[in-house]
C-alpha cells in the first residue's frame, strides 16, 4: 500500500475521500468501476447501517451501500476538511 | 447433488435472442435504463400494460414485451433488465447488452434518471457505442424541478449526438414527445451522430490494429469498434454469444487473434484489468464532464432532505426500531380495519347465499347438487373472499407505499449484516419482503441474486416469510384467541404485537436456516454485491391504491377464489362421502391423529394443511368445516361461536399457537413450489424446499409442545 492511503472502510463518517485505486481485479473490479469509482473519484462517507456494516457511500451523485469486505479494496485519501 | 448454472437456472434469464420482428412495418424498440428510473411506467404508459412497478432494482429481468401504435406504425416496446452497466458482469447485464446489441431493435430507448444524471449517464454512453439509433429519455424531470436541478437538454442532446426528450411518466408529461422521437429514429427520419468517446492513446491504437479485420469478419452486422473494444479488454463472456450470432468463432481467425496478440502487446504488458480500466475511465470522465457542461445545481445540497431521512431511517439507534415500528403500524392497520369490512361482505355474501338456497329449492334441484354447489363450492368462496379480501386492500397499498416511497432498499441496508454473517446475499432481505405478497412472486423475485449459491438459499426459505395467504389463517387465529379476549382498543394492540412476534421468527427463521444450508450443502463466501438507496420519491397515493387493488388484491384473490371453489367441492365430498361410520375427511384425520399430536396439532388441522396445498388461504375454512358436523362451513355470524366450536373440538392456547407455528413454517403451497421447479431447473432442488420448511416446522412445533407439556404449562 503506498504511503498516504487507506482503505475506505477504514474512512470516518461524514469525510470524503478521493480514489486513489483499486485492489480488486476480475469481476469486482468491473463493478466498482461500473459505480464509477475511478482514480480521483471523490466518495463521501454517508453512515453506517445500524449493525455497523455496510455503509452508504455517496459516489457520483447516487448513494450506494458496500460491505466493508469490498469497501476495504479501494485505495483512498482522505480529502483535507476545506 | 451439484452446483450447475444448469441446475440453479439463471439460464432461464438467457433466453435465446427472439428479436420480435413480427410482421413487416412493425418496429421493435428496447427499452433500457438503470434500475429504479421509471422505466416501467413508461412502458406501462406506452404500452397500457400493467406491470408492476417497484422502487427496487431488478424488478424486470426477463424481457416483458407490450405493443403500441404511433402514427401509421405498430411498435413491439421491449423491456429490458434494469442495468447500470452493460459490461456484462451479471445476468442481467449480459441479457440488456445482448438485446441491445444482437437484437436488432429498430430503436433503442435509455431511460435515464433526472436527479441523478452522471450516474445514469454511464449507461447511455455504453448504449451509444453499440448503436447509433439511440432516444435517451430523461425521466423524472418533476423531481429533478423539486429539487432544483436544471438541465440544458439542448446542450446535452447535442453533446450526445441523440434526441434527448424530457419526460414525467407519472403524469404523462413528455411521452407524446417521446414517441415521436421513437418514429423518427426508427424510420430514420432523424439521423443520429452518436457520441464517440475518444480514449486513451493506447487503447485507440489498439483499436485501430484489431477493427479493420472484425468490420471484414462480420460484414457490418455488429458494430465494429465496440466488439473490438470488448475484445481488448478481454470480455469473454461476448465472444460466446458473438459466435452464436454470427455461426463461427472469432478466435479460430487467425488473422484477428494476431492483431489482437499485438495489439496486446502494443498495450505495453497492461493486463486486460488495465485495460479495461482505461476504457471504463474514459466513459466515467466523459460523462462527469458531460454532466458538468449541462446540469447546473441551484442549491449544492440538492439532496439533503433525503440525507436527513436516511440518518433516522437506517441510523444505529432508530433504523431497526423505526423499522419494526412501521410493520407494527401496518399490522395494526390490516388489523384493526378489517374487522368492520370483513363483517359486511360475510353478511352480503352470505345473504345471497340465502337467496341461493332459495332458488335450488324453488328449482326443485336434488339435495346432494345443492350441498355440491352452494354448501361446498359457494361457502368456501365466500369465506376466503369476506377474510380475505379487506386485509388484503388493506395490507397491499400500505405495502406499496412503502415501496414507492423508497423505503425497502433500506430494509436490506439494515439488515445486510445479518443475512452476511449467514453467508447470504443482501438482497435476500429484498426478496423476502416480495415473500410477504406472495412466494411464488418471492421465488421469481430471487432473479436479483446473480451468485447460484445464493440464489438458492433465498429461494429455499423464502418460504419462511408468511405470504398473503397464510396472513387470513393467522389474523383469523389471533382474533379469536388473542383480540376477542383482551376487549377493546388493547386487543389489536395485542393481537398486533403476537403478529409480529409471528413474523419477527418468520424472519429469524430465515437467517438460521440460510446459516445452516451455508454451512452444509450450500457451502461458499458471500459474494460481493452493491446496493443502491435510491432517492425518496413522493408517492402518489391515488395511484397506488388503485394499483395496489386492482393489480395484487385482486389478481392475489383471483387465484385463491379459483383455487377455493373447486377445493370447496372436494373437501365437500370428502366429508360427505363416507365409508363405514366415518367420512372420508374423518378416515384420514384419525390416521393423521396420532402424528399430529405431537405436533401440537390434531388430526383434522393436519389434514387441513394437506388438503390446504393448492392454496393456503383455504386452511381454517377446511378445518372448520371438518368440525361442523353438518359437513360444510359455518356462518361466521361471530367470531366467539368460531371460538366454541374451536374449544369444543379440544383446542387450548397451545393448539392456536401450534397452528399459527405450522401455518409459518410448512411446505411451500402449489404455485411456489411450481416456480421453485420452474425456476431452478431442477426437482433436487424442488424436493429440498419442500423439505426444508416441513422439517423445520415439525422439529419447532414437536419441540414447542414437549417443553409446554414438560413444563406442564397446560
Amino acid at each position: 500500500m503506498e504511503a498516504g492511503y487507506i482503505t475506505l472502510n477504514m474512512a470516518p463518517s461524514g469525510s470524503t475521500a478521493k480514489v486513489k485505486g483499486l485492489t480488486s481485479n476480475g469481476n469486482i473490479r468491473r463493478r466498482m468501476l461500473d459505480l464509477g469509482l475511478v482514480m480521483n473519484t471523490d466518495v463521501e462517507v454517508l453512515q453506517k447501517s445500524p449493525s455497523g456494516d455496510p455503509t452508504a457511500y455517496h459516489i457520483r451523485g447516487a448513494v450506494i451501500a458496500l460491505r466493508s469486505e469490498e469497501a476495504s479494496k479501494i485505495l483512498v485519501e482522505i480529502n483535507p476538511i476545506v | 447433488m451439484v452446483l450447475t448454472s444448469r441446475s440453479t437456472g439463471p439460464g432461464v434469464l438467457r433466453n435465446s435472442i427472439n428479436t420480435g420482428h413480427e410482421a413487416a412495418g412493425t418496429f421493435t424498440i428496447a427499452l433500457a435504463g438503470n434500475p429504479n428510473v421509471g422505466k416501467s411506467t413508461i412502458f406501462n404508459s406506452l404500452t397500457g400494460l400493467r406491470q408492476h412497478t417497484g422502487n427496487w432494482p431488478g424488478k424486470t429481468v426477463a424481457n416483458a414485451r407490450g405493443k403500441y401504435r404511433y402514427g401509421d406504425r405498430e411498435f413491439i416496446l421491449v423491456d429490458i433488465p434494469g442495468t447500470y452497466s452493460l459490461s456484462a458482469s451479471s445476468v442481467e447485464e449480459e441479457v440488456a447488452r445482448d438485446f441491445i446489441c444482437f437484437g436488432e431493435p429498430d430503436a433503442t430507448v435509455v431511460v435515464a434518471d433526472a436527479t441523478c444524471l452522471e450516474r445514469n449517464l454511464n449507461l447511455v454512453l455504453q448504449t451509444l457505442e453499440i448503436t447509433d439509433r439511440v432516444v435517451v429519455c430523461l425521466n423524472l424531470m418533476d423531481e429533478a424541478e423539486r429539487k432544483h436541478i436544471r438541465i440544458d437538454l439542448k446542450k446535452l442532446a447535442e453533446k450526445l449526438g441523440v434526441p434527448v426528450i424530457g419526460t414525467s411518466a407519472r403524469s404523462g408529461r413528455g411521452l407524446p414527445e417521446l414517441m415521436e422521437a421513437i418514429y423518427s429514429v426508427a424510420v430514420g427520419r432523424i439521423k443520429t451522430k452518436p457520441l464517440r468517446i475518444t480514449y486513451d492513446d493506447i487503447i485507440e491504437k489498439a483499436l485501430k490494429r484489431v477493427e479493420p479485420y472484425l468490420f471484414n469478419l462480420t460484414g457490418g452486422k455488429v458494430n465494429s469498434r465496440w466488439v473490438s473494444l470488448k475484445m481488448i479488454e478481454g470480455d469473454s463472456s461476448i465472444l460466446n454469444t458473438l459466435q452464436e450470432y454470427l455461426g463461427y468463432d472469432l478466435l479460430k481467425d487467425r488473422d484477428v487473434t494476431g492483431e489482437l496478440r499485438s495489439a496486446r502487446q502494443g498495450l505495453w504488458g497492461i493486463n486486460s484489468d488495465g485495460a479495461r480500466d482505461m476504457i471504463v475511465s474514459g466513459i466515467v470522465n466523459t460523462a462527469e464532464n458531460i454532466f458538468r457542461d449541462t446540469v447546473s445545481l441551484e442549491h449544492r445540497d440538492y439532496n439533503s432532505l433525503d440525507r436527513k431521512i436516511d440518518s433516522i431511517l437506517t441510523s444505529r439507534i432508530y433504523g431497526i426500531p423505526v423499522m419494526i415500528g412501521l410493520l407494527g403500524v401496518i399490522f395494526w392497520l390490516t388489523l384493526a380495519g378489517a374487522n368492520y369490512p370483513s363483517e359486511v361482505i360475510a353478511a352480503f355474501l352470505f345473504h345471497i347465499e340465502d337467496l341461493l338456497t332459495a332458488f335450488f329449492t324453488w328449482a326443485g334441484a336434488p339435495q346432494w347438487l345443492y350441498g355440491l354447489l352452494v354448501r361446498g363450492m359457494y361457502r368456501t368462496l365466500a369465506w376466503v373472499v369476506s377474510v380475505m379480501l379487506p386485509p388484503m386492500a388493506i395490507f397491499f397499498p400500505l405495502f406499496t407505499l412503502l415501496e414507492d416511497l423508497g423505503y425497502l432498499p433500506r430494509i436490506a441496508f439494515n439488515l445486510d449484516n445479518f443475512f452476511n454473517k449467514a453467508c447470504a446475499h443482501g438482497k435476500q432481505a429484498l426478496t423476502m419482503c416480495m415473500g410477504f405478497g406472495c412466494n411464488a412472486a418471492g421465488v421469481v423475485g430471487c432473479r436479483i441474486i446473480d451468485s447460484p449459491r445464493e440464489r438458492l438459499i433465498a429461494i429455499i426459505t423464502n418460504n419462511f416469510v408468511p405470504c398473503n395467504g397464510r396472513f387470513p389463517t393467522l389474523i383469523a387465529i389471533i382474533a379469536i384467541f388473542i383480540g376477542g379476549r383482551v376487549p377493546g382498543v388493547f386487543g389489536s394492540f395485542v393481537s398486533t404485537l403476537v403478529l409480529m412476534g409471528i413474523v419477527v421468527l418468520g424472519v429469524a427463521v430465515t437467517l438460521l436456516v440460510s446459516a445452516i444450508l451455508s454451512r452444509t450443502v450450500l457451502r461458499g463466501v458471500p459474494s460481493s454485491f452493491t446496493l443502491e438507496l435510491p432517492p425518496y420519491r413522493r408517492p402518489q397515493v391515488w395511484r397506488i391504491i388503485v394499483r395496489s387493488v386492482l393489480d395484487r388484491a385482486l389478481f392475489v384473490l383471483g387465484r385463491a377464489a379459483a383455487v377455493a371453489a373447486p377445493a370447496g367441492l372436494i373437501i365437500w365430498l370428502l366429508a360427505n362421502i363416507k365409508i363405514g361410520e366415518y367420512s372420508l375427511l374423518s378416515h384420514g384425520a384419525l390416521f393423521l391423529e396420532p402424528f399430529a399430536r405431537l405436533l401440537g396439532l390434531d388430526g383434522y388441522i393436519l389434514m387441513a394443511f394437506i388438503i390446504g396445498f393448492p392454496a393456503n388461504e383455504i386452511v381454517m375454512p377446511i378445518i372448520i368445516m371438518s368440525y361442523m358436523s353438518t359437513g360444510s362451513i359455518l356462518e361466521l355470524d361471530s367470531l366467539e361461536a368460531l371460538r366454541q366450536l374451536l374449544v369444543s373440538h379440544g383446542w387450548t392456547w397451545l393448539t392456536a399457537v401450534s397452528v399459527m407455528l405450522f401455518s409459518l413454517m410448512h411446505w411451500p403451497c402449489g404455485t411456489t413450489l411450481w416456480t421453485i421447479r420452474k425456476e431452478t431447473g431442477s426437482a433436487g432442488w424442488t424436493l429440498i424446499s419442500f423439505l426444508v420448511p416441513t422439517l423445520t416446522g415439525i422439529i419447532i412445533c414437536f419441540t414447542f409442545a414437549r417443553v409446554v407439556h414438560l413444563l406442564r404449562l397446560i
